[in-house]
């Protein structure tokens, strides 16, 4: 039933759901650390509808994007902060 | 940059949004919803791939789609010259500057977040969070939650979760019980919110229901410095005399809701305990600006269909028909009172709070060092808290329950944009 489409997280192909939230399918592919706080804590999504912030993430190459309010697609490349 | 006229201009496609925009076009203006999420709806009838969703909602949405209304999705607004009727937003990394005659405000309510110990963990997320997240698409299934927090939302997240086979293991809402009977009985006044309220409780049937109970600090892994320690593994909760600790994946953890008066405030829209202020025909201060739905006060989505009509009609100069909805409003306003009354915030919630507890999130500024000032504005200059990312969407209602603190000025632009966005420039890829 579910269609999929392949994302590049931080260099390796993956497969999501294709009408997953980039937020949700990146939780669904169990990621913890979206970005790093001012004190290297990871920090993953709070609010789930564009307010917190909190689940920014690098897509095609342009910084701070709110993954929440960004869909899957085929090819999309996100990177996420790490460690 | 790409320029586009109407009308009427409705920001916010929720219940508000979507019935104001209806009633505009249906009176033969021309309109332009716009909405910063990629599908219309709002949080409450954000689409759900497992469920149909409600009647109302579809119903709704099929009007609109049968509407001349112009929709631009995944817009977000940043900056508003209301003088010069002007609104600009942020589309695929580009500047759409619209011009309209009438402009109607939307833009919902967000929900309020307290802070405690750990609050900041993976795993910690909002009620109407997680629920937005698993309408979009992430799997909970078998995954072991924990809903707490305040308001009739704990109980539709608690439901929409079951449906996806979460592992439930309990809603603690933090309203005393007293407070929830009498609110129930209210209901009955209310045939159509009481079979909603019975639907959800069905919903969530099986689970444990604690009133009088709060989150006091979550936590991970204890030792080791493993990526895999730094989420959730438990959460403590309280009901000022017993303790209970329960291991989960996830809490989903919502205080209510709070309008989201930032770019109504740009534009210089009177605000009064934190909703923005409007008249019999949902006018702002401002003229030409009107307002609609939990932007001008919680109340949930009938009487923001009701309040989006009047603004509707209103915007398109038809006072008669605008009135027609007035009784129907007035109604679900006396709902909207008394489910305000039943969810009072206790002020034990205060206590969950430490010296090393973080209350900015974008800034990591902690409570302790919140302690130092004694304003709002003295906090944001001497410690950056609120002047991160989220502009304060998060901390600044925090700051106010816990520190009496009232909000500060908005400037533009009220959301983060590329500097070539500002600039009005095309983007370069």
């Amino acid at each position: 039933m579910s269609e999929t489409v392949r994302i590049v997280l931080n260099g390796d192909e993956r497969e999501v759901p294709a009408e997953a939230t980039l937020a949700a399918a990146l939780l669904g592919l169990g990621l913890t650390r979206f970005r790093n706080s001012v004190q290297g804590e990871p920090r993953a999504p709070l609010c789930g509808m564009g307010a917190c912030q909190e689940c920014r993430v690098t897509v095609d190459g342009r910084m701070h994007v709110r993954s929440c309010m960004t869909p899957c697609r085929e090819g999309l490349r996100v990177e996420t902060d790490q460690p | 940059m790409s320029r586009r006229e109407c009308d009427v201009l409705v920001v916010g496609a929720g219940p508000a949004g979507i019935a104001a925009a209806c009633r505009a076009a249906e009176c033969g203006r021309s309109v332009l919803l716009a909405d910063e999420n990629p599908a219309c709806g709002g949080q409450i009838w954000r689409a759900d791939r497992s469920s149909a969703g409600t009647p109302v909602a579809a119903a709704w949405l099929a009007r609109l789609a049968a509407s001349r209304v112009e929709i631009l999705p995944g817009a977000a607004a940043f900056e508003a010259d209301a003088d010069a009727g002007v609104i600009r937003f942020e589309h695929e990394f580009e500047t759409v500057e619209v011009h309209c005659r009438r402009l109607v405000l939307a833009t919902g309510a967000r929900e309020l977040f307290l802070p405690f110990p750990g609050w900041t963990l993976p795993g910690v997320v909002g009620a109407g969070g997680l629920q937005a997240l698993v309408k979009g698409g992430f799997p909970v299934a078998l995954r072991r939650v924990v809903v707490a927090g305040s308001g009739p939302l704990l109980l539709a997240v608690a439901g929409v979760l079951s449906q996806h086979g979460a592992d439930l293991l309990g809603v603690f809402e933090q309203a005393p019980l007293a407070d929830l009977i009498r609110f129930s009985l209210r209901l009955w006044a209310f045939p159509k919110k009481l079979l909603e309220a019975a639907g959800l409780a069905m919903a969530a049937r099986g689970v444990p229901l604690r009133a009088g109970w709060w989150v006091m600090a979550a936590g991970g892994a204890s030792g080791g410095v493993s990526e895999d320690n730094a989420r959730l593994k438990w959460v403590k909760l309280t009901d000022g005399w017993r303790e209970t600790k329960v291991e989960c994946d996830l809490l989903a953890c919502g205080y209510g809701l709070r309008p989201n008066t930032e770019l109504a405030q740009l534009i210089g829209c009177r605000v009064s305990a934190g909703a923005v202020a409007v008249d019999e025909f949902q006018n702002t201060s401002v003229d030409g600006v009107l307002a609609a739905g939990e932007v001008t006060g919680i109340g949930g989505a009938e009487l923001s269909l009701e309040e989006g009509s009047v603004a509707g009609y209103a915007a398109a100069d038809e006072p008669d028909r605008a009135r027609a909805h007035f009784a129907a409003r007035a109604r679900y306003r006396g709902f909207a009172a008394a489910l305000e009354r039943a969810f009072t915030l206790r002020q034990e919630l205060k206590g969950a709070v430490t010296a090393e507890t973080i209350v900015c999130r974008c800034e990591d500024v902690t409570a302790g060092r919140l302690g130092e000032f004694k304003s709002w504005k003295e906090a944001k200059l001497g410690s950056r808290c609120g002047m991160g990312a989220c502009q304060a969407r998060t901390c600044g209602p925090a700051a106010e329950f816990l520190y009496g603190w009232g909000a500060g000025s908005v400037r533009p632009p009220v959301l983060p944009v590329r500097v070539g966005t500002l600039a009005g420039e095309s983007d370069p890829r």
